[in-house]
């Protein structure tokens, strides 16, 4: 992040000096320290989450609010409303997210748990695209645009085109896929040509997007409605079929389709690409220590378009599972939060693949969970988001972890060196 | 030492904070507890305690769009409804909240789930999703507020199971921009939407047609911004919550010398208010009665007023009462769904005239004697 981008085909005095120690306050620095951060701390940190999301839930009953006003007259009333409350609001949780153990059907039962998966699945695609810019040192804020553009090709080829079953879908997939490429691609030759700062552009490419799909919804064959809010929808080859057959659970209504299939075949290809293909040593490098890499004869220009395309084309992805399904259509609202919320995944899984799809499951159950919590407990959804937003701030901040479990730091010099250090500054 | 001083301290503490809150007897909190239907539903089943009629077995349900049920709008009105509904009729009641267009499927099926008789969606965003609930679900009764059903190819539809309701504000507004037209002493009046659909766009043609029919009468020019009837072109803000978005328009309109601005947008008229504000514009206000629900009550000329709560109140009421039709609801003149609110501050600067012919409107218009046309009519 720190260091310039100015294409160098011979080595200038800067390369071949050894690479000065760089500021660990810088940008760079603090990503490598959450990207290498430990699945402790991740663990931690949801549990420290849930705890406060407990508190929170607590708060906003009603019945707590009543007996607080004599909790020291009486802490058992106040205790135990409390304690219903959480639980409740925890249950209706684990029921709308895992398995629903109250309902009536086998298919009633198993259908929260495919819930969680069909919301998982946008935050998975997206959030591997983030990963894979942490892994080359960027800061990719703009999968929110690269979805919404997926999106928008995504939708025009579903819907304006009649083609047969499997080409149609493999086609629109495509298309989505090349939208976000697209999207990732501006940032990425702006940075690699003009060293623009790919966090800047990202965002704001964002609200072009959110500009930009406002406006194609009210060009002729997106408007075909006349209310410019909502294209026609996607044709029946065009959308991932249902994943779970009838024969396996009959007459199932699941959502839960194939884009599924493509999250996980998306991760395993990550995976590759990261660990095994030459181009994810690249990147890795590049994200590791960009002198060093151009030192190493890599050109860090190229890799940064590189990886944000394949970060676009991810996120381009995720909008697919939005669009092409059974009478999916193209709203404003297409990426929701998701490019957002997939920064937070990205983070969560530490950037890699496995982790990523991990976090997205955790995400896409929470707000599966939320779903269902909100309307049987009547507790604010925005407890979700307050989850959430603390299992993120406590990723980036592994100290605070560390220090409210009393976990040794791993990065700070054993006892003895550090008094030698003092001895010696004495 | 220390420790005895805590100790003294945090006893001292308990007396004291002892005697803030009294505990309630033993006995009152069993009671509740055998009365009520569901945990989560405690207020709910209270309430019909107080009220007369018990149909606690009865239960309502509604999903908001992405402004959520507090927007001081449109929501907010339509929920008003839902609440009236139980405390007027003694059912039980839910909500949910969506935060993205995504939600809307996974809330309306949680409501289905968990045993609604009636499911509301509150917005034409929610057209989809209650349509597809509801032919998934031919045993539960839904209502939709502001839109009605279409099919693939937007064709309109009628669904066994499903209600729309709907407003034919354009009556209402209609009488706004002849009044408008009467009190500008620019000559110019502005209005701009939310968002380009139907419920909104309706607003505004009826606000055109009032300001032609009083140009027609008094052979005056009263010009309007913002909305071209015919070619159904005008501004938009592009969103229900952006007031920067109002305050832009606002300023862009003011600076046009228009004094009278119609903003149909929600929330976003606050933005407009707060630059009409120290100026001579004035505004109209549109779903609620904004002298009463915004802080600038001296500014409001009069509100186009859309009766929501009732409205659902009376499809609750229908429902629950078995005789639930999918035949659409739609508020107007007439019936009392959409109305003109009183001037307030301004009664006493509306002439006596002005009144007079808006009166004489009124009753044309509910005897059917005059019809208010539009494209976006329900």
């Amino acid at each position: 992040m720190t260091e310039s981008t100015t294409p160098a085909p011979e080595p200038t005095p800067a390369a071949t000096s050894p690479a000065p120690e760089e500021d660990p306050r810088s940008g760079a620095a603090i990503l490598r320290k959450i990207v290498g951060g430990d699945v402790v701390i991740s663990f931690l940190a949801i549990i420290i989450a849930l705890v406060i999301g407990g508190v929170l839930i607590a708060f906003a009953d009603e019945d707590v609010a009543d007996t607080i006003t004599y909790v020291f007259a009486r802490p058992t009333d106040f205790l135990g409303a409390a304690w219903t409350a959480v639980s409740d609001a925890y249950i209706a949780m684990f029921r709308g997210a895992i398995f629903d153990f109250q309902a009536d059907t086998f298919n009633r039962a198993v259908r929260p748990i495919t819930e969680s998966m069909t919301f998982a699945t946008p935050l998975i695609l997206a959030a591997l695209g983030v990963a894979v810019g942490f892994r080359a040192g960027l800061f990719n804020i703009g999968a929110q645009g690269q979805i919404i553009l997926g999106g928008i090709i995504a939708a025009y080829i579903g819907f304006a085109f009649s083609l047969p079953p499997v080409l149609h879908l493999f086609l629109a997939i495509l298309g989505g896929a090349l939208g976000g490429a697209l999207w990732g691609f501006i940032p990425g030759i702006l940075k690699a040509r003009t060293g623009a700062n790919e966090v800047i552009v990202t965002i704001m490419l964002n609200w072009i997007a959110v500009y930009l799909i406002a406006y194609v919804l009210t060009l002729g064959k997106f408007n075909a409605s006349g209310t410019g809010l909502r294209s026609p929808q996607v044709g029946p080859n065009a959308a991932y079929p249902p994943l779970i057959p009838d024969f396996l659970v009959p007459g199932n209504t699941f959502r839960l389709h194939w884009g599924f299939v493509v999250a996980i075949l998306a991760t395993v290809f990550v995976w590759w690409l990261l660990e095994r293909s030459t181009i994810g040593f690249e990147i890795r490098a590049a994200g590791a220590n960009p002198h060093a890499a151009r030192t190493a004869g890599m050109s860090v220009g190229r890799i940064t378009v590189l990886t944000l395309v394949i970060a676009g084309a991810l996120a381009g992805l995720a909008a697919t599972s939005q669009v092409l399904i059974d009478r999916g259509s193209l709203t404003a609202g297409v990426a929701a939060t998701y490019g957002f919320d997939a920064i937070t995944v990205a983070l969560l899984g530490r950037s890699r693949p496995l982790g990523t799809f991990l976090a997205g499951l955790l995400f896409g159950a929470l707000q599966a969970g939320g779903t269902l919590m909100q309307s049987v407990t009547s507790t604010p959804i925005d407890i979700v988001f307050v989850v959430q937003s603390v299992i993120v701030l406590l990723i980036a901040a592994p100290p605070l972890v560390r220090a409210i479990f009393r976990l040794p730091d791993p990065d700070a010099p054993p006892k003895r060196a550090r008094a030698a250090a003092k001895e010696a500054a004495a | 030492m220390r420790v005895l001083k805590i100790a003294a301290v945090s006893a001292a503490a308990v007396m004291v904070l002892a005697a803030c809150g009294e505990a309630p007897p033993e006995e009152g909190t069993g009671d509740n507890e055998t009365t009520e239907a569901e945990g989560g539903d405690d207020d709910a089943a209270e309430d019909t305690e107080a009220a007369g009629p018990d149909n606690s077995d009865f239960k309502a349900c509604m999903i908001s769009d992405a402004g959520g049920f507090d927007d001081q709008s449109f929501n907010q009105a339509a929920h008003s409804g839902l609440t009236a509904a139980r405390d007027s009729l003694g059912i039980t009641i839910a909500d949910a909240e969506s935060n993205s267009d995504a939600e809307f499927g996974p809330n309306i099926d949680a409501m289905v789930q968990q045993g609604c008789h009636f499911v509301i969606g509150a917005g034409f965003l929610l057209e989809d999703a209650i349509q597809a609930a509801a032919e998934a679900n031919p045993d539960t009764n839904f209502g939709l507020v502001d839109s009605g059903f279409s099919d693939e190819n937007f064709a309109p539809v009628e669904i066994e199971n499903a209600k729309p309701i709907l407003f034919n504000t354009s009556e209402a507004a209609f009488l706004a921009g002849y009044l408008a037209a009467g009190m500008s002493e620019s000559g110019t009046v502005a209005t701009f939407g939310g968002l380009p659909i139907p419920s909104v766009q309706i607003f505004m043609d009826g606000f055109s047609d009032g300001i032609n029919k009083y140009n027609e009468d008094n052979g005056t020019e009263v010009q309007l911004l913002g909305w071209d009837k015919e070619a159904q072109e005008g501004s938009f803000a592009g969103s229900f919550d952006d007031q920067a978005q109002g305050s832009a328009l606002g300023e862009q309109f003011i600076s046009q010398g228009a004094d009278i601005i119609l903003p149909v947008a929600g929330p976003v008229g606050l933005g407009t208010a707060s630059v009409a504000e120290g100026s001579d514009t004035k505004l109209i206000w549109v779903d609620s009665d904004g002298f009463e629900t915004t802080e600038y009550g001296s500014l409001i000329l009069t509100s186009v007023l859309k009766h929501m709560g009732p409205a659902v109140e009376g499809a609750i009421t229908e429902t629950v009462e078995g005789s639930f039709s999918n035949e659409p609801y739609v508020g107007t003149l007439e019936n009392g769904g959409v109305s003109l609110a009183p001037f307030h501050d301004f009664e006493d600067a509306v002439p006596q005239e002005l009144k007079d012919k808006l009166a004489e409107y009124e009753e044309m218009i509910k005897s059917g004697e005059l019809v208010i046309e539009s494209p976006n009519a329900p």
